[in-house]
């Protein structure tokens, strides 16, 4: 177990943080030529104030589509939200106009990206992208707003942050402008924050230190972590509970500890075999997953991991499994039990 | 920062040279000029042998551009014939501004002469390009933010015929409707012909009467053509990841075109309207034909059909060293409008 | 905690598809894509009835009665007898713009396919060997670029006179460089690929790698580069036809069947509309097939 987990989330004391963000039933599809794509299929979750949520799932999987539908980033013409609800403080997102969603993005749910060399304008200096959205969300002056800034750049630890204010983002090393990034979203301190794989196009060495940020940023200004990936090292330092995504359906749902002792689900059992460990055998070959994500265009009857799974039985290429509830907090769309082997009843 | 402008303007010398060979090896062979000059007297042999050594043209091709260039008023000429060099040079080459005499238009250099011209053409290209600019920008901005919008079809059908259509062609449809059958039609009707009515004299308001209808033609295609460009710079800036986290920190709409997409997309904007006024001098050759209107393209056509070299040249390397000289003042407008290249 | 017990199943689709379909070929795609363009059908199917129009029409229409005057049937509007008309010295102007068709769509191609040969050695030389070369040949082409083209041409067309070859000629050698960037771009980039490292590194000729490996991967913006070549050429005969120093009469071409229309503007508007329209028409047609097929080619330089 992490030193990083805080004591409110052992499994065995009942959460008792208040829900913050509550997502039922979300469907996001993609109208093609070729046809609709459902890139999030019917998924539900929670996140309570203060959590450190993990999603995680091969690329194209649907988590990054499932978390911008709630702040009404996809793009409208080919995206579309087609069922669900997304209750965040009581408000459902989804039917939002856009205009309310514009004042919750970056207000209240804020989102770091992947990338931050293209998420950042290149035009723009680093001081008028810092306080445009302290200026647009509070009533300020464009001087408490920089020293507003300021203070942010120094909390992600940007060096001499006065200096660096009028520059520009080409002038910042990657794990900088990453900083800049966080510093940016966290300016009006909002009480989500979701970070799509914020540190998948940086060095392993500037990985953990940012992460070693988000942590201690949340630790300070106490927000809830959304925190997608498709490294389960980071899965483990970091979160309390872990949402695992296949195909845009959620397949397994658990706290840290139960999903890397205890997996439920084939998929996660897999990922999990083709983690390297340093305490295998140095000779043992990476077990890999055999074949490749579905195209979405032609969904199968079945459980969608049936083509690539070890378990299958009859059942599973006919039927979709349902969300089995393991034990409290853990679930598993699996129709078998893995402890037993036998299959499940509904 | 200036070192770039150094480099860059030591870069144009080369090519200008270039480009003024290969256009004086063109227009050397261009036909006889002393059957032009001579006009329609002919010429006595005598006469013709004296042109003949006046011009420089008895001399090897390296030496005729040789003098073209620098002149000839360093050296001596064998005028008479008796292979003595013995006459001072008067000619003073390009790089000292003296694109010799022209050949049609007596007793005018060849840079009085094209000079009369240009003003005229500057009268038909800027307020096109101010104009073509205004509307370009407009169009294809709209039609970027209205995407996949009926409006946005048909803008891009119209588009699409516009820069298809020669602009003769267009320039006659427009004489035929704005000139012609507005008359049959009993409205006033806008003049084809000139710069002014010789009968009313050349008055601001004739001319700008007369300006109507070739600034139109002009504008009509590159209108056409560039919101085309421009939408799509818009859609590709709008596309960006920094647009979709400028979106994720709430801001507005509106900001975050004008302020996010908007500066992004003037940078190749500005590269696209800098090349074109490159070519503005040179881009009313046909429209000047069709209208009669007495400027630089029309001269340029006059002046090819009597094959009058000077002036041709002249007008080429002025046209030339437009182009370079907006194309490096292109080059340094995008290098301080991009922070990545100017804080390097 | 969250009462997801037995939550109904996600949203079916193809309910009996239990194969993926194979996955399509490069070609068959872009094929795909291409037919989707509806302004690329447009063209295609306009471009192949102006094919018929010239090159079939040509065989009713020939040129002998092209170029047949009858002086006492000038200037006579569209009739049944001459349905487009006749010109100012009694020439059917139906038949020459079909006539005119031929020459000026067979220039347009010609021309065009000379500029793509010159472009691309020009482009390949430069972008292939670098260094002095790529510097030699590149200042050439951006002198010539430079120079702006109306009046090249002009210049040039003075030189070599009216004949159909000539012109040509001219025009394929003043739009090569376009086409040469373009290849130089895309050599420029692709040499540094490892499948030009594995070629080299088992000893195949220069001449190979670029002609057989490099270049046939550089293919989709040549083609699209091409297919546009032909409308520039279309037009840049018509421009230079126009100002009348193209092609000379009694050979028809759309361009030069507007030479001095304008001095029949009101009287005879058959004379300068048809062949006008036929140009427009022509290369509207081939501007829309160029843009589908860069969409249908490289999809991923499009925003639509």
């Amino acid at each position: 177990m992490s030193a990083l987990m805080t004591p409110a989330t052992k499994h065995d004391q009942p959460d008792k943080r208040p829900i913050l963000l509550d997502v039922k039933n979300l469907e996001v599809c993609f109208h093609t030529p070729e046809g609709t794509v459902y890139a999030v299929n019917n998924i539900s979750y929670q996140v309570r104030e203060g959590e450190v949520l993990a999603v995680v799932g091969e690329s194209g999987c649907g988590k990054s589509v499932s978390m911008m539908a709630l702040l009404g980033l996809i793009p409208k013409p080919p995206g579309d939200i087609a069922g669900g609800q997304a209750f965040f403080m009581d408000r459902d997102l989804l039917p939002m106009s856009e205009e309310e969603l514009a004042s919750i993005r970056g207000g209240e749910i804020a989102m770091v990206f992947q990338d931050p060399m293209t998420s950042l304008n290149p035009v723009l200096s680093v001081r008028r992208q810092m306080t445009e959205s302290l200026l647009r969300h509070y009533d300020m002056t464009g001087e408490q707003a920089e020293k507003r800034a300021i203070e942010l750049m120094e909390l992600v630890g940007i060096p001499d942050p006065e200096r660096r204010l009028g520059d520009y983002p080409h002038q910042f090393s990657g794990g900088m402008r990453q900083r800049v990034m966080i510093a940016m979203m966290l300016a009006c301190n909002p009480s989500l924050l979701i970070a799509d794989e914020p540190t998948t196009a940086l060095d392993v060495t500037i990985q953990a230190q940012i992460i070693e940020l988000m942590v201690r940023m949340r630790e300070h200004l106490g927000l809830a972590l959304i925190w997608i990936t498709h490294d389960l090292g980071v899965v483990a330092g970091l979160a309390e509970r872990v949402i695992v995504m296949y195909a845009g359906m959620i397949v397994e749902e658990a706290d840290v500890d139960n999903l890397f002792e205890n997996p439920q689900h084939p998929y996660t059992l897999a990922l999990l075999g083709a983690l390297p460990r340093v305490d295998r055998r140095r000779d043992s070959r990476l077990k890999s997953i055999p074949g490749a994500p579905p195209n979405l265009l032609i969904a199968p009857r079945g459980c969608p991991f049936a083509p690539r799974c070890e378990y299958t039985f009859d059942r599973c290429r006919e039927e979709r499994p349902p969300l089995f509830s393991i034990s409290a907090g853990q679930h598993s769309a699996c129709w078998i039990d893995l402890a037993t082997g036998k299959p499940r009843e509904r | 920062m200036s070192r770039y402008i150094i480099r860059r303007l030591l870069q144009a010398i080369p090519l200008l040279l270039i480009v003024s060979i290969i256009l004086f090896a063109l227009t050397m062979n261009l036909g006889d000029p002393l059957a032009t000059m001579g006009g329609r007297r002919a010429t006595r042999p005598a006469d013709r042998e004296r042109l003949t050594r006046q011009l420089g043209l008895d001399q090897p091709m390296y030496k005729q551009y040789l003098y073209w260039l620098i002149g000839n008023d360093w050296e001596r000429i064998d005028l008479d014939g008796d292979g003595e060099a013995e006459t001072q040079g008067t000619r003073q080459g390009v790089l000292r501004g003296d694109f010799g005499n022209s050949m049609m238009k007596r007793g005018q250099t060849a840079w009085e002469v094209i000079w009369e011209r240009v003003p005229n053409t500057l009268l038909l290209m800027i307020p096109a390009e101010i104009i073509i600019i205004t509307f370009a920008l407009l169009i294809g901005i709209y039609s970027a933010l209205r995407q996949y919008s009926a409006a946005d079809h048909v803008i891009t059908a119209l588009s699409f015929i516009g820069y298809s259509t020669p602009i003769f062609f267009f320039a006659l449809i427009s004489i035929y409707l704005f000139s012609v059958n507005f008359k049959r039609w009993g409205l006033p009707s806008l003049p084809a012909v000139g710069m002014f009515d010789p009968q009313v004299g050349k008055t601001t308001g004739q001319v700008a009467l007369h300006m109507i209808l070739p600034v139109l033609t002009i504008s009509f295609v590159s209108i056409a053509a560039y919101s085309r460009y421009i939408r799509s710079t818009m859609l590709e800036v709008m596309n960006q990841d920094y647009i979709r986290t400028a979106r994720a920190k709430g801001l507005h709409g509106r900001y975050v075109i004008f302020v996010h997409a908007l500066r992004n997309a003037s940078l190749p904007i500005v590269t696209l309207i800098g090349l074109d006024l490159a070519l503005l001098l040179g881009g009313a050759l046909v429209t000047e034909r069709i209208f009669a209107w007495p400027g630089m393209g029309r001269l340029f056509l006059d002046h090819m059909q009597r094959m009058d070299v000077p002036v041709i040249m002249g007008i080429l390397m002025l046209l030339s060293l437009s182009v370079i000289v907006f194309q490096i003042i292109t080059d340094l407008t995008y290098a301080v409008l991009d922070p990545r290249i100017r804080y390097e | 905690m969250s009462a997801v017990d037995s939550i109904s199943p996600p949203v079916t689709l193809s309910p009996s598809a239990d194969e993926l379909a194979p996955p399509l070929t490069f070609r068959q795609m872009a094929w795909r894509r291409f037919r989707r363009h509806r302004m690329a059908m447009f063209g295609s199917i306009t471009l192949i009835l102006l094919f018929i129009y010239a090159f079939g029409g040509g065989m009713i229409y020939t040129a002998e009665r092209a170029n047949f005057t009858d002086t006492s049937q000038r200037l006579s509007p569209p009739s049944p007898e001459h349905p487009f008309g006749t010109d100012t010295v009694g020439r059917d102007v139906l038949a020459r713009t079909i006539q005119g068709g031929r020459v000026s769509l067979m220039i347009g191609l010609t021309a065009a396919i000379l500029e793509i040969i010159i472009g691309v050695l020009i482009g390949a030389a430069a972008g292939f060997f670098g260094g002095v070369t790529d510097s030699l040949l590149m200042r050439f082409t951006e002198a010539m670029l430079i120079i702006p083209a109306l009046f090249l041409l002009i210049v040039m067309a003075r030189l070599v006179g009216g004949n159909v070859y000539f012109i040509i000629l001219i025009l394929g050698l003043t739009s090569w460089m376009y086409v040469a960037r373009i290849v130089r771009a895309e050599f420029l980039s692709l040499k540094e690929n490892e499948f030009v490292l594995a070629a080299r590194s088992i000893g195949t000729p220069t001449r190979e790698i670029i002609f057989r490996h490099i270049l046939p991967n550089s293919m989709a913006p040549i083609v699209v580069a091409a297919t546009l070549a032909v409308a520039t050429a279309i037009l840049a005969e018509a421009y230079i036809s126009f100002l009348g120093m193209g092609v000379q009469p009694p050979t028809a071409t759309w361009g030069n069947m507007l030479d001095g229309s304008y001095n029949y503007i009101e009287s005879a508007p058959w004379l300068w509309i048809f062949p006008g329209l036929l140009i427009l028409l022509t290369v509207l047609s081939i501007n829309f097939v160029g843009d589908g097929l860069r969409d249908a080619l490289d999809p991923r330089s499009r925003n639509i």
